[in-house]
């Protein structure tokens, strides 16, 4: 019998491989995600955040994927960013950015995908249920924080957006605005900040985009409208204010890599035993802990490898930093 | 009161002493949340960073009386050099004391690997070991002892001023535009006792 060739499947139709190999773990997450969002307690905590201010988030539920070590204050995660949009030092985000009206607010999906367009911010993120997940953050300048986000897993964007089967990595970009975040007006990166991940990565359950922080909107200074999480990654990974999203078939290259590329790689996953070129990643300090606290040692994939360490099976991570 | 005269020296010296040591007492105060910002998020770092500028500003300082000295003729300036060196060597040392007490919490193994495997802290530790000398031979009965020598001595000074410097300029992380202000201020200041010493070669032949 002769089979005639469908000449009639999209490619966008064709599960990209990444996400058919993850189907299990996809499944069982959405499972987990929906059975701990019909049993958990509305939050009641972002209420009684000391110096908390913004709009509360209405129902958001909690999330299995979060950890249950105490979050840093209000005043440590909004007071202390690296955002060098709003310039280099750890305290001008918090007052640079003051003025910066994240709304109304675009993206602009290209590449391989069947739904490119610009999509406005509410259209991609308002159909979606907001999760709190509480992850621990650790910095490539060996800090570390807990911090309350609060978003949605990136994979259910993704999936709407339809990435064909060409679609091997998704590239992000910041918005690029020098009269909005002026500091953009001197070259310290080159503008605008951009990121990378593979798709695996991409559509990995604990990748969340942000839109809020201790149940409210998402301070500008912590990358309003929405920003990545990449939780076993270090925190520059998780890029600020996504203006773009483009799927890609060659990888991506970050804004730190092209600044520094002896010290920043494509993957840039937390490892304690692949140190920076100029100081050692092997233990952090965590924020907030006081001036004798100490330094604790830093864990592979930032405690996140049962998670995620299969996304890298087989690869020298020393090389491939 | 003219300059120079000895009313002169007995009211300016603890009154330059006092505003040399106002950073480390601001700290101090911020350190128990005494005034407002305190030290912030990563109290630590605020304290290395902090403690670091002020010691390279006052090596820049102590550096400038010379060139000022001649350039003035105000012969006066050179009373207060001995105390703005020593001020130098104090934030430096406190600020050597926060890295090894606080953020290393004394761990030698760590401190040691740092200083063999970072340059930036080979140099800073470099930088620090030359000026233990240069502070234990500035007194008085000191420069006596060593006559001649003590002047080659203290040229150590320019290698520990271009380690600090150096030293703060590879820790930085990307924007390097406050540590390069700070090295070309040294360079101007070295540059001046090249141009000095070869102008006064020339003059000799």
């Amino acid at each position: 019998m002769l089979i005639k060739q469908a000449s009639d499947i999209l490619s966008s139709e064709i599960t990209a491989e990444s996400v058919y190999l993850r189907r299990r773990q996809l499944l069982k997450a959405a499972g987990v995600a929906t059975l701990g969002a019909i049993l958990s307690p509305p939050l009641k905590a972002s209420e009684a955040v000391p110096g908390a201010s913004g709009k509360l988030l209405p129902g958001v539920t909690r999330s299995p994927f979060s950890t249950d070590q105490q979050p840093n204050s209000w005043a440590d995660v909004t007071g202390y960013n690296n955002y060098y949009e709003f310039g280099t030092g750890k305290a001008d985000p918090a007052r640079r950015a003051r003025d910066f009206a994240p709304l109304p607010w675009t993206v602009k999906v290209g590449g391989e995908c069947d739904k490119p367009g610009t999509y406005a911010y509410e259209d991609l993120v308002s159909r979606h249920r907001l999760e709190e997940r509480i992850y621990r953050l650790r910095c490539v300048e060996a800090w570390s924080m807990i911090i309350p986000w609060v978003g949605i897993p990136l994979a259910s964007i993704i999936e709407r957006l339809q990435p064909n089967s060409d679609a091997r990595f998704v590239n992000f970009r910041t918005l690029y605005d020098p009269d909005r975040m002026p500091g953009q007006r001197r070259r310290t990166l080159n503008w605008p900040y951009e990121e990378g991940l593979t798709m695996a990565e991409a559509m990995h359950p604990l990748t969340l985009i942000a839109v809020g922080l201790y149940g409210r909107e998402l301070p500008n200074q912590n990358g309003a409208p929405m920003r990545l999480v990449v939780p076993w990654k270090y925190g520059f990974k998780s890029i600020k204010a996504i203006a773009e999203i483009n799927f890609t078939r060659t990888q991506p290259r970050s804004s730190w890599q092209q600044a520094t590329p002896s010290e920043y790689g494509f993957y840039a996953n937390v490892n304690p035993e692949v140190p920076h070129p100029r100081w050692s990643q092997a233990r952090e300090r965590p924020i907030g802990a006081g001036l004798f606290a100490g330094k604790k040692p830093t864990l592979m994939f930032n405690g996140y490898g049962e998670q995620v360490a299969s996304l890298y099976a087989g690869m020298d991570l020393r090389k491939n930093y | 009161m003219t300059p120079g005269s000895k009313a002169f020296y007995r009211l300016t010296k603890p009154v330059v002493l006092l505003a040399g040591l106002s950073p480390f007492i601001l700290l101090v105060l911020r350190a128990f949340e005494l005034t407002s910002p305190g030290l912030g998020a990563n109290p630590i770092e605020t304290l290395l960073h902090e403690l670091g500028r002020w010691g390279l500003k006052f090596m820049l300082l102590t550096l400038a009386v010379t060139p000022l000295r001649r350039l003035t003729g105000w012969g006066w300036l050179l009373r207060f050099r001995r105390m703005l060196g020593l001020l130098a060597f104090f934030y430096i040392l406190l600020h050597f004391t926060v890295y090894a007490v606080l953020d290393q919490s004394l761990d030698f193994s760590a401190i040691a690997e740092d200083i063999i495997k970072r340059p930036y802290i080979t140099l800073g530790v470099l930088g620090l070991t030359l000026l233990l000398p240069l502070a234990a031979t500035s007194t008085r009965g000191m420069m006596r002892r060593l006559g001649k020598r003590w002047q080659k001595l203290h040229r150590l000074v320019y290698v520990v001023a271009i380690a600090g410097s150096w030293h703060f300029y590879w820790q930085v992380k990307l924007d390097t535009l406050d540590s390069t202000v700070y090295a070309l201020v040294l360079a101007v200041l070295l540059g001046y006792r090249v141009y000095a010493w070869r102008s006064q070669l020339n003059k000799q032949s």
